[in-house]
């Protein structure tokens, strides 16, 4: 009976995924269609919408496809591993030419990695890694470097108070724990300030990506901690649910409390723009074209470097205002 | 009353707890004309899970169980923010109210669609709710297109993130529909009739009760609770984001009406247990980020926590523990029941 209603919640949960994934099968393709014919048919399995930057890599990859003539299969975890992992091994069976998808943790993929091997279906990792040893498991890693942007994030930090003498108490509102941006912003963040004993991590707790988190976690922290100069978000829907708290504990964002955060979308961008934000860590999600690039050189046999990096930027609010009238996301 | 000790007494030790390991805790100060402080944060956050627990307290006393309330959260959320995304002005209360209705509008006929499949298709509340559970996130996508949706609109900010009378606006809802309840199910006979039907739905029916059209009200009742606490937490970040909003909040919800002493045999209810239920929930949430619980161990941290309390809550389990010191009562409800959650 278990298995039965599990069954039913999988093939559910990818109907749904698949429908509101839009018009991604060019052909209106049937569900066991791909393999054989000259298109090419690749299955992605996305980590969910839990973003405004999660929802623009969607476009991107979506996008490009269509742009590309590759037969996109999409389908969204709703950031469970369980549904990821699910995903995949339908791809499998379906017999897709390339299989591409970001990882919603880290560990626990050697399983279902060996069995699209044994399919002989190649895997591309996009935007987030996985620390399985064996890196013959999949043919390339296309995504950003977030020990990068932690640290990049972590040398403004230092820069803007070279002068200051006294401690400087900052929160951090962490990624989904357990998540490869999470670990490595994390990681490269606490490596630039660790330099100083005068910068303080005083809370650390995860707010798992979203705006509604960020706002609770950071009210929390407000209430415990009388005494923030900083707050590192590690992306900015965090950052701005936590601004409304911040506003709520009537103290001024970007000033009484200068704000780091990672990713660059519109609505974080606005905020920098509007001075709520003091920096930004762009963490670009317009992987699509290197993407579909990259599958076709897999499948014409072409040798593709195992890691290829997106190119990426950092923004003030200056630049914000700049940048603002032109950002697609 | 007796009854409600428990909880009552688990939620004192949790904030006990946070009287000795967080500074301010109990600080509680005007800021900007409202109300500023921990505990007016577990109240504010903790408002929507009591909404829903409260709807779910009922839907449990007949016997079933919603599962839905999660995605029916995520569709009102979504609904009435692509309705108020649409107006000319978003600060128009005609129009933000008319938004609202739209979606609890809509929360209701998902309710009753429940109901429907319950009480006169005969399917079994778990399935039949599974279904829109399951099917709801697909439909919250749909209505958001897959983004989030970020709107600017001081009426509807009030809902979830406002304040009236120095205090939370959430915090008053809650209160008026607690009150409406208490008043509905405990002065008039509505308590007695779902308890009846909970009890043996046959038996009831044969003397006289209309069991049918009851279980749905009692879903669409559910759903329309589970609605305005989806405005709830759209409004006080003001976005609805199809995937996230209400996320497994069917889980605490059932959790809260368990800690709170329903039974979930059907058959009895406590909206006071409930409404303590949820509170320690919220208060476990608030404590874990106040006391700085690594992210890697929450989970545990609240496995633990609630393990503990569904022992305390156990009958059998206290008989069992507390022999030596008291002369066993012979158990005067059901001894625990086996229940699975997440927290």
């Amino acid at each position: 009976m278990f298995k039965k209603i599990m069954a039913l919640v999988a093939v559910g949960v990818l109907a749904t995924a698949c429908g509101s994934g839009g018009e991604t099968t060019a052909e209106g393709g049937a569900p066991a269609s791909g393999g054989g014919d000259s298109t090419i048919t690749m299955g992605f399995a996305q980590v969910g919408a839990e973003s405004g930057w999660r929802t623009a890599n969607t476009k991107s990859v979506q996008e490009s496809a269509k742009a590309a003539g590759i037969d996109l299969k999409f389908s969204d975890a709703q950031q469970k591993q369980e549904n990821q992992i699910k995903a995949i091994r339908s791809y499998i069976q379906q017999k897709v030419d390339v299989i591409a998808f970001s990882p919603v943790v880290e560990s626990g993929w050697d399983t279902v990695l060996q069995e699209a091997k044994a399919a002989n279906i190649p895997v591309i990792l996009t935007d987030r890694a996985v620390d399985s040893p064996d890196k013959t498991l999949y043919k390339t890693f296309l995504g950003s470097d977030f020990v990068e942007e932690g640290k990049k994030a972590g040398q403004w930090l230092v820069e803007q108070y070279a002068s200051e003498t006294g401690d400087v108490n900052i929160v951090e509102l962490q990624g989904t724990t357990g998540s490869a941006p999470a670990n490595d912003r994390k990681a490269g963040f606490a490596e630039v300030i660790g330099a100083d004993p005068k910068f303080k991590v005083i809370a650390s707790q995860s707010g798992d990506f979203t705006r509604a988190k960020g706002k609770e976690v950071m009210d929390a922290f407000l209430k415990a901690n009388p005494d923030i100069d900083v707050l590192y978000a590690h992306n900015d829907d965090m950052g701005l649910g936590a601004i409304e708290a911040i506003e709520g504990a009537g103290k001024v964002p970007g000033k009484d409390i200068k704000i780091i955060t990672v990713d660059a979308v519109k609505d974080g961008m606005q905020a920098l723009a509007d001075g709520k934000i003091n920096y930004i860590v762009e963490c670009s999600p317009l992987l699509g074209p290197q993407l579909m690039d990259l599958a076709k050189k897999v499948l014409a046999g072409e040798t593709v470097p195992d890691r290829v990096v997106t190119e990426e930027t950092t923004f003030t609010q200056e630049q914000a205002k700049q940048a603002l009238p032109t950002r697609q996301y | 009353m007796k009854r409600l000790a428990w909880p009552a007494g688990i939620l004192a030790a949790l904030l006990l707890v946070n009287l000795i390991f967080t500074d301010h805790f109990f600080q509680i100060e005007i800021k900007d004309g409202h109300l500023y402080g921990s505990l007016i944060d577990i109240f504010r956050f903790g408002a929507p899970l009591i909404l829903v627990a409260l709807g779910m307290t009922l839907v449990i006393a007949t016997r079933g169980i919603d599962l839905s309330v999660g995605s029916v959260v995520a569709i009102t959320g979504a609904m009435a923010c692509l309705e108020i995304s649409t107006l000319s002005s978003q600060d128009s209360i005609g129009g933000v109210l008319g938004a609202i209705g739209i979606a609890l509008g809509l929360a209701v006929a998902l309710g009753v669609g429940n109901g429907f499949l319950v009480a006169i298709v005969g399917i079994q509340p778990i399935i039949a709710t599974l279904i829109l559970m399951v099917a709801g996130r697909g439909l919250a996508q749909l209505i958001t297109d897959g983004q989030i949706i970020t709107i600017n609109s001081d009426p509807y900010k009030l809902i979830g993130g406002g304040y009236w009378l120095t205090l939370p606006f959430s915090i008053i809802i809650v209160a008026v529909v607690l009150a409406l309840m208490a008043f509905v199910t405990r002065r008039l006979a509505l308590g007695l009739l779902i308890e009846s039907v909970g009890g043996n739905a046959e038996a009831s029916r044969l003397s006289g009760i209309r069991s049918h059209g009851l279980l749905i009200v009692v879903y669409a009742f559910c759903a329309l609770c589970a609605g305005v606490a989806g405005l709830m937490i759209s409004s006080n970040v003001s976005s609805a984001d199809g995937n996230n909003a209400g996320l497994w909040i069917e889980l605490d919800a059932i959790l809260a009406v368990v800690i709170g002493g329903t039974s979930l045999a059907g058959g009895r209810f406590s909206l006071g247990g409930t409404v303590l239920g949820a509170l320690i929930i919220q208060t476990l949430t608030t404590t874990i980020y106040s006391i700085g619980v690594p992210p890697e161990t929450t989970l545990l941290f609240k496995a633990l926590v609630v393990t503990i309390v569904c022992l305390l809550q156990s009958p059998a389990f206290r008989a069992k523990v507390f022999r030596s010191r008291r002369k066993p009562a012979p158990p005067t409800v059901p001894a625990g029941e086996k229940v699975t959650v997440r927290t």
